[in-house]
C-alpha cells in the first residue's frame, strides 16, 4: 500500500506559487493604492479568504489615534471546488489555505484535491462568490480586500475549560462580602413540584470556548498581497496560529460620520 | 522578521534619544476643524516607557504655578518634532519625585557632558 504521499501533479505555472514567498519587493501599503471601481470589479470574485491569526499589535492612525490591530496571514488560497447554481443550487467556491507544512490527506481527500489539480491543504472552507467566479485551481490572495473595507472574521474561540455561569453566561452573581452566602452560584433553576424537572436549555456551568465565533464589521487597515498579510482593526476570535476565515461583511454598517471623515482623510 | 515586527518597524519614526532629565520642546500637531497648527509643550522628561511602537514619554512643566504632565506616544504621527534642550544630571529613571517639589527645590543640576543624542542648543 502506498503510504507516503506522492507529489501531486505540478500546479499550472503562473497560477499557483508554493512554499515560502520571497520577502523582497512590495510596498506594505500596496493595497491602499487604486481603489477604483474598475479594479475592484475585476478582482472581487470571491468574497472571502482563509488565513491564520498571527497576533495583535497597534497602529497609529493619521490623526495620531492608536488603533488596535490584528495581523492575519491571509492566503494564499486555492480554489478546490466550485459550487454552481446548476449543480449545487448555489454559487460558492471551496478554498484551501496553502501552507508550508506537509499535509496528510486520506485517499478520498486526495481525489477531491486531484480534481482541482492542487495539492491537499489542511484548511478548507467555502466562501461566496460575486459575479464571475474563479475556476478550480485558481489562486486567491489577500488583494480581494482593500483598505477601509468592512469584513467579518470567523474563527474558533479559545478554549476556556469548565466555567461557571458568571463567566460563561454573564450571570450577575451575588454579593462578595457583608455576610452574603451567595457568591458565584447560578441561583434557582426552576420551580419545585411543578414541573418537577429543569426545563431544557437552562443555562448552567460547563465547557466554554472552542466555539465558532464571528466578529463582524471589522475595518481593514492594511493589505499586503505580496506578503499575504491582512491587518484588521480590533480583535478576532481564537489564539495566534488559529485558522480564520475573513469574508466581506454580511451586514456592513454605514460608516459613522466620524469614521467616514477619518477614512476620507486617509485616502487624501 | 515576522509580520507583526515588520508592521511595528514601519510605525517607528526618527526621534531623538530621550532620557529622563532632558528639557524638551514637543511640537504637537493640533487639528482644529480643517486647520492644523503646531503647539509646543516644553518641559522636563520625567519618565520613559520603552516598547517599540508603544513607547511613551512623560513631560512635566509648571504652568502658572500648576504642575502639568503630558504623556506622549513617542512615535505618534501627531508629534511633529521633539527639540532636545538642556540635560540634567539625574540618578534615577523616573523623576516622579519632582511632583512633590516646587520652585527652587525642583531645580535639577545640569549635566556636564551630554550623552549621545541629547543635542545641546
Amino acid at each position: 500500500m502506498e503510504r507516503r504521499r506522492l507529489p501531486q501533479e505540478a500546479p499550472t505555472p503562473g497560477r499557483i506559487r508554493w512554499g515560502r514567498r520571497s520577502r523582497q519587493g512590495g510596498d506594505f501599503r500596496a493595497g491602499s493604492s487604486g481603489r477604483t471601481p474598475a479594479r475592484r470589479m475585476q478582482t472581487i470574485m470571491v468574497t472571502g479568504i482563509l488565513g491564520r491569526k498571527i497576533g495583535m499589535t497597534q497602529l497609529f492612525g493619521d490623526d495620531g489615534a492608536i488603533l488596535p490591530a490584528t495581523v492575519i496571514k491571509a492566503g494564499p488560497c486555492v480554489v478546490v471546488q466550485c459550487k454552481t447554481v446548476e449543480r449545487d443550487g448555489y454559487a460558492a467556491v471551496q478554498l484551501g489555505l496553502v501552507e508550508e507544512a506537509p499535509v496528510n490527506a486520506n485517499r478520498p481527500m486526495t481525489g477531491h484535491y486531484k480534481k482541482a489539480k492542487v495539492p491537499p491543504t489542511r484548511i478548507r472552507r467555502e466562501v461566496g462568490v460575486e459575479g464571475a467566479g474563479p475556476a478550480e485551481g485558481d489562486q486567491v490572495v489577500a488583494s480581494v480586500f482593500a483598505d477601509g473595507d468592512r469584513v467579518d472574521v470567523v474563527g474558533v474561540s479559545r478554549g476556556k475549560g469548565f466555567q461557571g455561569v458568571m463567566k460563561r453566561h454573564g450571570f450577575g452573581g451575588g454579593r462578595a462580602t457583608h455576610g452574603s452566602m451567595f457568591h458565584r452560584a447560578p441561583g434557582s433553576i426552576g420551580a419545585s413540584s411543578y414541573p418537577s424537572r429543569v426545563i431544557k436549555g437552562m443555562r448552567g456551568p460547563g465547557r466554554m470556548g472552542g466555539d465558532r465565533v464571528t466578529t463582524r464589521n471589522l475595518r481593514v487597515l492594511r493589505v499586503d498581497a505580496d506578503r499575504h498579510v491582512l491587518v484588521v482593526k480590533g480583535a478576532v476570535p481564537g489564539a495566534p496560529g488559529g485558522a480564520v476565515m475573513i469574508r466581506k461583511a454580511v451586514a456592513a454598517k454605514p460608516e459613522s460620520a466620524s469614521a467616514a471623515e477619518k477614512s476620507a482623510g486617509k485616502r487624501k | 522578521m515576522n509580520a507583526i515586527e515588520t508592521l511595528e518597524q514601519e510605525q517607528l519614526r526618527e526621534r531623538p534619544d530621550l532620557r529622563p532629565g532632558l528639557t524638551v520642546r514637543v511640537h504637537v500637531r493640533i487639528r482644529e476643524g480643517e486647520k492644523e497648527r503646531i503647539q509646543v509643550f516644553e518641559g522636563v522628561v520625567i519618565s520613559i516607557r520603552r516598547g517599540g511602537p508603544r513607547a511613551t514619554f512623560t513631560v512635566r512643566k509648571v504652568s502658572f504655578g500648576q504642575g502639568v504632565e503630558r504623556i506622549f506616544p513617542l512615535h505618534s504621527p501627531s508629534i511633529d518634532k521633539i527639540e532636545v534642550g538642556r540635560a540634567a544630571r539625574v540618578r534615577r529613571a523616573k523623576l516622579y519625585f519632582l511632583r512633590g517639589l516646587r520652585g527652587r527645590a525642583a531645580r535639577l543640576r545640569e549635566r556636564r557632558r551630554p550623552t549621545d543624542g541629547s543635542k545641546r542648543k
